[in-house]
């Protein structure tokens, strides 16, 4: 219905401007208006993109074991795609929290991989989800890989939880060595800076993750055009 | 066929073709004890504490047999298309993976069996009065590891990157029992007493509990076509 | 029975954007032997394996013995199947006698033992039971693999290429058996290459292309020649390819028929 695809086209051209908006505007308040931090340095604010990209790493993972729980439900080919999309989502934000960790610890704390519990499993999680992809690589069509991915991505997404505390427990820590808020107490520019950069992060998140699944779906609609075309049996032209 | 016996029929059928052909059991100790010789090798003992280290020696090497009995369990299957024999019987296919993982879990169990002692002799370690405590942590983790493992290798064994793709998946999935493992380990090597490792004994348990029942649902799509 | 013994509406299944089975409609009588040939990739085995209830559609409808196969009782179904491909099944560790018990327990058998005895003498292995399959030469090991694809007694039998590798003794003594299924009153679907043999059981041919049905006809109405004809034009890319949900249920009245 061309009225409701109007809609939707409407919202994500929205959806892309506001992103347009937000982003340069992050980068102008975190490396301009917010002070800077008095035990770490400039490096501190390294601090504004890691934690959010972490945040839209769970989101990824979240997004992919429920549109997988649904897809085995429903068979749903639109289930699948979003799962795949939110994995890929979780690794390239998880690529930029394991990424950024090292970058930030170095100049602070004289190494670049301090074992600490949240980085590290964080890097068991990146290794589950690219784990997901290699594996839907692996399959001999769509209907295996979305099967088997459906199952790795709900089998990781449970172990998320059991995986933090094992490494949390293994270290030694109680929770918080590096946090966002409470305790310590944020100033409350940087507080606010932080809530700007989360919601510009999720923002995008929610962006790309329209557009793969899109992407996806034009993918699809080629496969399938291009077995059309072998078997000599092409669709009239749509107007 | 009710659920428990063809649980046990499955279980049963992989026991005797390994009892048979013994090409499995005796693979598996090789490795294992290879593993161990290289360690030996490796660290210095007389330097390094074994009670330190002794825990992830050991489970690195029952981890690395594992994964070469989940594989070898579903190659079997793959061969002569035998899988497909079992998929047509009127058999729930939740009940052919509970005899799978109790066919992997026994023979990784046979592994430890042999492994323990020699590790004993080997690393000349004075071997505690915690046979409980250590059988306990035996039993856990490797029926966690058996039950994510079973559920992977029916997924990987159907791909043809099958031996990378197995322990590149369950490695990661399998990172809280080797922790647990290893560090329950060292705790009863150290002769600690029990309540130092009983959360981890618990968070064990708790991982088997919730990722058997998990497999059990998930396990008829991953047979399906 | 009064209904169909099998009874497809609109059955599709894709792999991707590729349709194996692409709106395929057939009845099947209960007590027909069906001849299921085509070329390569025209859904033989994507079919076989559908009513084996091995490979799920992506829509359409499948009815065995009435029953809806797929929101039915399909453990229940699963026990009238019996599927023979040209794979074995068997374990090579075990031996002939614990393969067949293994099986007969699986399906659920009241007398595994004795079942699987009474087996092993019809297929004339009696002193070979208690071997390793792996010490059976490959005629006794298909002999094994027919005795356990018929084991549990099934009301349908699938056929995938049972013919392969076999030697010309190997292929009489199935061919035999198969008769003995067919005048038995059992429903047959046999998917073959090896169309000479095929055409002296069945009483029906249906040629699939391209996951369509291209013909149906009884067997009697279809020379050799012409239906090797027919498989060839099947394979050709473009051409001979029905139009999608083509095929009465049916077969048609005999040459020259339209459906």
């Amino acid at each position: 219905m061309p009225a409701r695809r109007g809609i939707l086209d409407l919202a994500q051209t929205i959806l892309f401007v506001i992103v347009l908006v937000l982003v340069p505007l992050c980068l102008y308040v975190v490396f301009a208006v917010v002070p800077t931090e008095s035990r770490m340095g400039v490096v501190q604010r390294i601090f504004y993109f890691h934690v959010p990209s972490a945040i839209c790493a769970f989101l990824g993972v979240g997004v992919c074991a429920g549109a997988s729980a649904l897809y085995l439900w429903k068979r749903d080919r639109r289930f699948d795609l979003l799962a795949h999309a939110g994995a890929e989502l979780a690794v390239v934000f998880c690529s930029i929290v394991l990424i950024s960790g090292p970058i930030w610890a170095r100049p602070v704390w004289g190494v670049w991989w301090t074992g600490e519990a949240r980085l590290t499993s964080t890097l068991v999680l990146w290794l589950i989800f690219v784990g997901y992809l290699v594996l839907r690589g692996s399959a001999d069509n769509p209907d295996q890989a979305a099967r088997w991915g459906a199952v790795v991505a709900i089998v990781g997404a449970l172990d998320v939880p059991i995986i933090y505390k094992s490494v949390a427990w293994w270290r030694g820590l109680h929770p918080r060595v590096l946090k966002a808020t409470g305790g310590q107490g944020l100033d409350p520019t940087m507080e606010r800076a932080l809530m700007l950069c989360m919601l510009t992060f999720v923002l995008l998140f929610t962006y790309l993750i329209i557009q793969r699944c899109r992407l996806g779906r034009l993918q699809d609609d080629v496969q399938a055009l291009v077995h059309a075309a072998r078997r000599g049996s092409l669709p009239a032209a749509r107007t | 066929m009710s659920y428990f016996r063809t649980v046990l029929l499955v279980a049963a059928k992989d026991l005797r073709t390994e009892l048979r052909s013994r090409e499995q059991i005796v693979t598996l100790l090789f490795f294992a004890l290879l593993v161990l010789v290289v360690f030996n090798f490796a660290f210095d003992f007389t330097i390094i504490d074994f009670v330190s280290l002794g825990g992830g020696i050991l489970w690195v090497a029952f981890i690395f047999s594992g994964v070469l009995a989940l594989g070898r369990s579903f190659q079997i299957e793959r061969e002569q298309d035998r899988i497909q024999g079992i998929l047509m019987a009127p058999v729930d296919r939740s009940a052919f993976y509970l005899g799978k993982v109790c066919a992997t879990f026994l023979f990784m169990a046979a592994v430890e069996a042999v492994l323990v002692p020699v590790t004993v002799i080997l690393f000349n370690f004075p071997f505690g009065p915690r046979v409980g405590a250590a059988l306990l942590v035996l039993v856990l983790n490797t029926l966690g590891f058996a039950a994510v493992g079973t559920l992977f290798a029916a997924i990987t064994t159907q791909t043809r990157r099958g031996e990378l793709l197995l322990p590149l998946l369950l490695f990661p999935a399998a990172v809280p029992l080797a922790l647990s493992a290893v560090r329950s380990t060292s705790h009863i090597l150290a002769g600690r007493p029990f309540d130092r490792y009983s959360s981890w004994i618990a968070l064990s348990g708790a991982y088997d509990l919730i990722f058997l029942t998990t497999a059990i649902l998930l396990f008829d799509y991953v047979l399906d076509e | 029975m009064t209904g169909p013994a099998v009874a497809i509406r609109d059955l599709e299944k894709l792999y991707g954007p590729v349709p194996a089975l692409d709106r395929l409609n057939l009845d099947i009588v209960p007590g027909e032997f069906i001849l299921l040939a085509g070329p390569n990739g025209a859904g033989k085995s994507t079919l076989l394996k559908t009513l084996a209830l091995l490979v799920r559609p992506n829509a359409g409808s499948i009815h065995l013995f009435g029953e809806d196969a797929r929101r039915g009782d399909r453990t229940g179904l699963r026990r009238r199947i019996g599927l023979l491909s040209h794979q074995t099944f068997l374990y090579d560790h075990l031996t002939g006698s614990e393969n067949l018990v293994f099986f007969g327990r699986l399906y659920g058998l009241e007398d595994p033992q004795g079942t699987a005895r009474e087996a092993i003498r019809a297929i004339g292995l009696e002193g070979r039971g208690d071997d390793e399959v792996r010490t059976y030469s490959r005629g006794m090991q298909q002999r094994l693999a027919i005795a356990r694809a018929f084991l549990h007694r099934p009301d349908l039998l699938l056929l995938d290429e049972p013919f392969t590798g076999l030697d010309a003794d190997g292929s009489d003594r199935l061919e035999a058996h198969l008769r003995a299924v067919r005048d038995g009153g059992r429903t047959c679907v046999l998917a073959t290459h090896d169309l000479p043999a095929a055409l002296r059981l069945a009483r029906r041919v249906v040629v699939l292309a391209a996951g369509g049905i291209l013909a149906d006809r009884p067997a009697a109405a279809l020379p050799a020649a012409e239906l090797e004809a027919l498989v060839r034009a099947a394979a050709r890319p473009g051409r001979g390819a029905p139009h999608p949900g083509m095929g009465a249920a049916r077969p048609d009245a005999g040459p020259g028929a339209r459906p």
